[in-house]
């Protein structure tokens, strides 16, 4: 049984038994000098811990972005421009059911698939990209296609909602009265101006993958920043949890920084506007 | 009615009066057929006893991890239990949690994006920047730190906890939306009439701003519910959801299912479906009704 003075002397070592303020002014403070604290299951430094994930995490991340953005630009220009013809109910039949199918067990069907097709099983332990780039890329292309096809779900219905749109406007009518082949009007002038909003979900989306990966890193049995998050969940290890959500609310507040510069580099009235 | 105006040699015909349900299923056929889905799950998941051709929780070791036949439809799990019958009640442990989740989280939503509309200024300027905060994490995120705030709390086989998990996250998305929709109301001449007649502000939110929003409310109803089937299926597969041996399609595909679905496929396979059919459904349905809704409702 565990006495009262050991659950005492427990909660004195984490720093359980201070006021709430205080432990917060604490946090605080370690926050702006990087100092996180200690997790409070395994005893190491919470920055170690996280350091050791992030890598692989944000490869996925970075992986599943790049793989969205070649599939969901095209299947979303396709289905603006042959809209309410039969390739876009089936384009969008795809990504409906991109947004209901869980990546987790799209995870778990890639795996059989691969098992079936090819008998082979993506390794368990994990290759870093400057070890073995083959090895690591065709361990973590799995786990980026399965969260990448929501993604590419999310942007494919952006890009086509926002084309349809632009499509509309004066300045299509103008270029296409001027002569200007149909593909450079769609190219140069519909699409220019459809990307904005498709930037601005791309870039939602990935601050938001490091959380889609919190389900498919369990499944395929990597140890990223996501399974470290359930198992700090898992264990109430509140120093790691903190940690993680910070960090996770860091991405997006970068992300949505980088974002809006993007926005400058694409649309000039953006960039020359303050002037 | 459009057909007969345009044909000049047809006398004008009185218009048929439809049912708005026949009007909904003609507008929007794919919202009619994910109709039929989700009253399909309801009736399955509401007469899961009657249905269900197993008791979902009986172990049969003499049938562990048989393939699907004629006795089995769907095979049976690592402990011999039919998993056609656990689909079934899963539909029930699903929409339960999907609909308490989206109910709370919708109507607390709606309530918090009136009152900011409402009250603006200072009030709306607080609550908005704390939505901001709520809205930059992934909700499932989110959900993950209240089940660690919370732990479990069972009340009738269900776990509030985790219903209140899955719908705070809804919260914020809701609220941004419907305080948009409720800024304009807000600027309607009936709100000044209300406040110049001495209302008092619960019965001005309660009873001229709400119903006004109600449109919108029943699109992201329908949508979160499915979002929230989603959820409470990831959170399940987590560990971190509903528990054995409750019958739910995340757990499923947990636990015993990860290590057996190589040689067992049947395992995953027909609960994954049935979470994608269940959250394209809704989804589907959201989407429809928005269509439908959108050109009368339009604020």
């Amino acid at each position: 049984m565990v006495t009262q003075e050991t659950i005492d002397a427990e909660r004195a070592r984490l720093g359980l038994d201070r006021p709430l303020g205080v432990q917060f002014a604490d946090w605080m403070v370690g926050l702006v000098t990087l100092d996180l604290g200690k997790s409070m299951w395994t005893d190491r430094p919470v920055t170690e811990e996280i350091g050791l994930r992030l890598e692989l995490t944000m490869q996925v991340a970075i992986m599943a972005t790049i793989f969205a953005v070649l599939i969901a630009i095209p299947l979303g220009t396709i289905s603006a421009l042959f809209k309410d013809t039969w390739v876009d109910y089936a384009v969008r039949l795809i990504t409906i059911a991109g947004l209901a199918v869980p990546s987790f067990w799209l995870g778990m069907i890639i795996i059989l698939a691969l098992l079936y097709w090819f008998n082979w099983l993506p390794p368990i332990t994990y290759t870093p990209i400057y070890v073995d780039p083959v090895a690591n890329i065709s361990q973590l292309i799995w786990p980026a296609l399965a969260v990448g096809y929501r993604y590419s779900a999310v942007v494919a219905r952006m890009v086509r909602s926002s084309i349809v749109e632009v499509m509309k406007e004066d300045y299509i009518r103008t270029a296409r009265a001027k002569g200007v082949f149909e593909k450079l009007v769609v190219a140069r002038h519909a699409m220019r101006n459809a990307l904005l909003p498709a930037i601005t979900v791309i870039g939602l989306e990935f601050a938001f993958l490091i959380g889609g990966l919190v389900v498919t890193e369990q499944v395929f049995n990597l140890n990223g920043l996501g399974k470290l998050f359930v198992q700090a969940v898992s264990r109430n290890d509140f120093t790691l949890i903190q940690a993680i959500v910070m960090l996770i609310a860091v991405v997006f507040i970068v992300t949505n920084l980088i974002v809006d510069l993007l926005y400058a580099l694409f649309d000039p009235r953006i960039r020359l506007g303050g002037k | 009615m459009a057909g007969a105006v345009s044909q000049p040699n047809v006398t004008y015909a009185a218009p048929k009066r439809r049912s708005a349900l026949a009007m909904f299923c003609l507008a929007q056929p794919l919202g009619a057929v994910s109709g039929v889905a989700i009253l399909i799950m309801l009736f399955g998941g509401v007469f899961a006893d009657f249905v269900a051709p197993y008791d979902p929780l009986t172990i049969d070791f003499g049938a562990m991890l048989a393939p699907p036949s004629w006795e089995h439809w769907m095979g049976t799990d690592a402990f011999g239990r039919d998993i056609f019958s656990r689909v079934i009640y899963g539909a029930r442990t699903a929409l339960t949690i999907g609909f308490f989740a989206s109910l709370f989280g919708c109507v607390s939503g709606a309530m918090i994006g009136v009152a900011s509309a409402y009250f603006g200024g200072r009030v709306d300027m607080v609550v908005q920047r704390f939505i901001d905060v709520m809205l930059s994490f992934p909700i499932i995120v989110l959900a993950l730190v209240v089940v660690a705030m919370l732990g479990r709390n069972l009340l009738g086989g269900i776990d509030i906890n985790l219903v209140f998990a899955i719908a705070i996250p809804i919260v914020p998305k809701v609220a941004r939306v419907v305080r948009s929709a409720a800024l304009s109301i807000r600027e309607m001449p009936y709100i000044d009439a209300a406040r110049a007649a001495g209302f008092g502000h619960m019965r001005i939110i309660l009873r001229h701003m709400v119903p006004n929003v109600a449109a919108p409310f029943l699109i992201m109803f329908t949508a979160f519910i499915a979002q929230a089937i989603l959820l409470e299926a990831s959170l399940s597969f987590l560990g971190l959801g509903v528990t054995e041996p409750t019958p739910a399609w995340g757990l499923m595909l947990s636990g015993n299912a990860s290590d057996f679905y190589r040689e067992a496929p049947w395992m995953i396979l027909f609960p994954g479906l049935a979470i994608s059919v269940a959250v394209f459904a809704f989804n589907l349905f959201g989407d429809s009704l928005r269509d439908w809704l959108d050109p009368k409702f339009k604020v």
